[in-house]
């Protein structure tokens, strides 16, 4: 079934774009994550013009994470106050990304930084995933463990402008939730992705916040950046596709409420290594794409679109 | 549809004043909706050659170099990027750019027979039919050979994706009286004027032509959410999110209802 795209100006079929959306969302579903990083590299491949799959990649993890935050307000895992703190930093960081994903295209290299950003963060978070639930599987086989330390001092605890954040039992400096959000907003703005797979270990091992509220707090900002960015890519650049992303969130949606199921049944060990592996195959995959020469040397950019 | 085609031709014969040869043509829809299941469409170009009676009456038909008819359908014309990727530091990357101005979206040539054989190069360059000769004559200047490299790797991908078609042979001429051709107009249509051109072809040279157009714009939904999306994007914007608001509230509630139930 053959479906018209208004904005990307492309017949695509529908069951695929259902499809792609389905399988994205049943890994957000069992991983937790939005899954933005999966979907637009895809829409890249059926042959979605860049700007338009960033943008409407942007839109779809909206969708995506509303149901996740939902049911963590339910469950009261929500650190609304950092959540706003690390929204504000996203908000600045997004108008930030969105400047530099003209620039970018202007000078035609828009793909070449997505993909670079791509393989950059998805390497290095990849691996110290991998590293870290291996790490953490090996020492749940062994009853014993060494318990980790409750609280660590680092450099994060001595800057300025402290703030206290109850639900997350921190006092710390607002400065460095505010870059993280920013880190995150720009990326979440070109490589239309919502960013927790960096916002999550960020609020781990930087500003050492508790694991249970560390992903509803996420998906809580999240949706306030990527909604800020879709609005944004629809001003300035008119790239958002309402038909592209309605099929890629009723696909997205339907496979979110499959992944959990799935997930509850898996062991938290387990998942984490998986969604490790993961993250480091499609590192791979941009990467080699990068380093292998091209069939075809030659692109066309329609100029002012 | 061929006894349309025919009176439809043979009316064309009997009304129009005689003149020397005159090639008359008609496309079978001159509008094409670009609706949410548009997946292309086919397109019935025809028309009739209207022998010189002078010729034809004293001329020895076997002697008389036979006709060749050439159509063309171009989508509207747009400015064009080329950039060719180099290896940098061991990585792929886009290094440099040309940019030609007026590039047809879509580049349809259908023949009776293969375009170099029929017409010479300079009839092609004046009348600028081959696609070549679109993109080249379009420039207001001659290329250097780098830029014509570009050119040409434009032409190779649009080919490979069927938004450039060399049609030989696809235009049926039936006793160098009616012609036909049925084109496939691809799904990724750009909206605008599609301008086709007919030429009537001897001895390597345009005989005569007859120009006529296929109007191609978006209907239905898609016209409603492409113009919003331009005209007031803001609005489109919030749309787009509560349609993600709803669609992810909403499946968490029903799936919630379902296991609950």
């Amino acid at each position: 079934m053959l479906i018209y795209l208004p904005i990307a100006e492309i017949s695509v079929n529908a069951l695929v774009l259902l499809g792609v959306g389905g399988g994205v969302g049943m890994l957000s579903g069992m991983f937790g994550v939005g899954g933005g990083f999966l979907i637009t590299p895809l829409l890249f491949f059926i042959g979605i013009p860049p700007a338009v799959a960033v943008a409407t990649g942007a839109n779809q993890v909206v969708a995506s994470s509303i149901s996740g935050v939902l049911a963590h307000l339910r469950r009261k895992t929500v650190d609304l106050k950092m959540g706003t703190v690390l929204m504000i930093g996203g908000l600045i960081g997004s108008t930030g990304g969105i400047w530099l994903f003209r620039l970018l295209s202007a000078l035609g290299q828009v793909d070449l930084f997505v993909q670079l950003a791509y393989v950059l963060f998805l390497g290095v978070i990849g691996t110290l995933m991998l590293q870290e639930s291996l790490r953490a599987w090996y020492r749940s086989s062994k009853s014993n463990a060494p318990r980790r330390k409750l609280h660590k001092h680092t450099w994060v605890h001595s800057l300025p402008l402290k703030m206290k954040f109850r639900v997350s039992g921190l006092y710390i400096s607002v400065i460095p939730p505010l870059m993280v959000g920013m880190a995150v907003g720009v990326l979440s703005a070109v490589m239309g992705v919502g960013g927790g797979f960096i916002m999550v270990p960020a609020m781990i091992y930087m500003l050492g916040m508790p694991t249970k509220v560390v992903v509803g707090t996420s998906l809580y900002q999240i949706i306030f950046v990527t909604a800020y960015t879709t609005i944004a890519h629809a001003v300035t650049s008119h790239s958002v596709d309402v038909m592209l992303a309605f099929f890629l969130i009723i696909g997205g949606v339907i496979g979110a409420q499959v992944g959990t199921q799935i997930g509850l049944r898996l062991k938290a060990e387990q998942l984490r290594i998986l969604l490790a592996l993961l993250v480091i195959l499609v590192c791979i995959k941009v990467g080699l794409d990068l380093l292998i020469e091209p069939s075809e040397l030659f692109s066309i950019r329609i100029v002012g679109r | 549809m061929m006894m349309r085609v025919l009176l439809l031709a043979l009316m064309f014969l009997s009304v129009l004043p005689a003149k020397a040869n005159e090639i008359i043509g008609a496309v079978s829809q001159n509008r094409v909706a670009l609706t949410a299941n548009f997946s292309g469409s086919e397109i019935l170009l025809f028309g009739a050659i209207r022998r010189d009676p002078l010729e034809a009456h004293f001329q020895d038909p076997e002697d008389t170099p036979r006709f060749d008819v050439v159509l063309v359908i171009e989508g509207p014309r747009q400015t064009v990027a080329v950039w060719r990727k180099e290896r940098r530091a061991g990585i792929w990357m886009n290094t440099d750019s040309v940019t030609l101005a007026s590039v047809p979206s879509f580049y349809a040539v259908a023949t009776t027979a293969p375009l170099s054989e029929i017409i010479t190069p300079e009839t092609d360059a004046e009348f600028r039919i081959s696609a070549e000769q679109a993109i080249v004559g379009a420039q207001g200047q001659d290329l250097d050979p780098e830029q014509i490299l570009f050119s040409q790797a434009l032409q190779r991908i649009r080919t490979q994706s069927e938004q450039f078609l060399a049609l030989d042979r696809f235009v049926h001429l039936d006793r160098d009286i009616l012609f036909r051709a049925n084109v496939q107009l691809p799904a990724n249509l750009t909206e605008g004027a599609y301008t086709t051109r007919m030429y009537l072809v001897r001895d390597g040279a345009v005989v005569n032509q007859f120009r006529t157009a296929i109007f191609v714009r978006k209907d239905g939904l898609e016209r409603w959410l492409y113009q919003m999306a331009y005209d007031q994007p803001f609005l489109y914007g919030l749309i787009a999110l509560a349609i993600a608001l709803f669609a992810g509230w909403g499946a968490s509630a029903l799936f919630r209802f379902v296991r609950s139930g």
